[in-house]
């Protein structure tokens, strides 16, 4: 049981027996369930499907395959489907459970770009679409203020969040020299302080 | 030319996909300022409009980046910004998840996720801030935005449920 094996590389983790490994079609039909609930962030169904559903994974190693996720750039669960397929069935694995997670909302958000296309003309059509992206916007920023939450009380990581702000929001500046420069300072002061 | 349009698409989300750190959501200031600011491939409005349709549609976020293929060059377009934004950001997943374990003690790599932690909060802030510029273009659609953050921040009630309050006040001509 190639799972097993993999999973004795690394310190044990498993608190309950986890099942076979599952099979390239598994990993696909796994992972198109998952794109197909997803809204407002996939992630807590990709949580639901591969530690409580299928238990492909224990707790623990969710929380390693996802912070991974979130450490690398990417979509974080583009990256998930990558990781979790490669583990069970090698690379042809990853390809079948990226495709099983991108496809039907693919499909789904192209046909809904097409029919607004169609349809845009009508009152409603647009108020609908006006409404949905003000509240969608309302998610966004709720989400960033709860992930400011833990920040509180580091006075450098909130010099830092309030400079990226800043630096993007206010003036602007290409993300690619905002990162080259904030990404280390930042990275060079957590490592200092972890020092002292 | 329709295949240098594909290219430049395949060329901005190909590098936009190694500069997502902490995911699609905190991108959209840097999608925002190519595609509306510097490309011109589409408008404020149509910017909002492809927001709202990758909201409305389950699935991860990163669906902005299909609609505004789509817009920009069809069907192909779709897919071309679509693999785009995916393939390099997975390619190096896939290098990087078979090194990442040997590392788990590693005081660097605490030192990388301690260090962007701040970095990324602050560009999903930044992304907030740009969204509700370019779509609360009125006090009614404010105050949908202001009233889901409330809401989201209190309770704990579905996205999706948000999302279809803000389409019926829409339709409603609250907007």
């Amino acid at each position: 049981m190639p799972v097993i094996m993999s999973a004795m590389n690394t310190p044990p983790v498993t608190a309950h027996k986890l099942v076979d490994a599952p099979t390239k079609r598994g990993l696909f039909l796994g992972f198109l369930m998952v794109g197909l609930q997803g809204f407002g962030g996939v992630l807590p169904f990709a949580r639901r499907m591969l530690v409580e559903q299928h238990r492909w994974l224990s707790e623990r190693e969710f929380n390693e395959v996802l912070s991974l996720s979130q450490f690398l750039p990417g979509p974080n669960i583009v990256n998930v489907s990558i990781i979790i397929g490669n583990r069970f069935r090698g690379p042809l694995g990853s390809i079948a459970a990226t495709l099983g997670l991108m496809l039907m909302p693919f499909v789904i958000v192209l046909v809904l770009a097409a029919l607004y296309a169609r349809f845009a003309d009508l009152a409603p059509v647009r108020g609908a679409t006006n409404g949905v992206s003000a509240a969608a916007t309302g998610l966004i920023i709720a989400t960033g203020l709860k992930m400011a939450h833990p920040l509180k009380g580091i006075p450098w990581h909130i010099v830092m969040c309030a400079l990226t702000f800043i630096a993007i929001a206010l003036l602007r500046l290409p993300l690619l020299w905002v990162l080259a420069v904030l990404a280390p300072v930042s990275i060079a002061i957590a490592r200092w302080m972890m020092q002292r | 030319m329709i295949s240098s349009v594909l290219t430049e698409l395949a060329w901005q989300f190909s590098l936009l996909s190694f500069l997502a750190i902490g995911g699609v959501n905190a991108l959209i200031p840097e999608i925002h300022r190519r595609v509306v600011e510097m490309e011109h491939w589409m408008t404020d409005a149509d910017f909002a409009q492809a927001f709202a349709i990758a909201q409305a549609a389950p699935g991860p976020n990163m669906l902005i980046v299909s609609v505004i293929g789509w817009k920009v060059s069809g069907l192909l377009g779709a897919l071309v910004a679509t693999a785009a934004i995916c393939v390099p950001s997975s390619a190096l997943t896939f290098a990087v998840a078979h090194i990442w374990d040997r590392f788990r003690e590693a005081p660097l790599r605490a030192a990388i996720q301690h260090g962007l932690a701040p970095v990324t909060v602050g560009l999903v802030l930044a992304s907030g801030y740009i969204l509700a510029r370019t779509v609360d273009q009125t006090w009614g659609a404010l105050a949908i935005t202001v009233a889901t953050v409330a809401v989201t921040l209190a309770t704990r009630l579905h996205p999706l449920l948000l999302l279809a309050a803000g389409a019926a006040l829409g339709i409603a001509g609250f907007v």
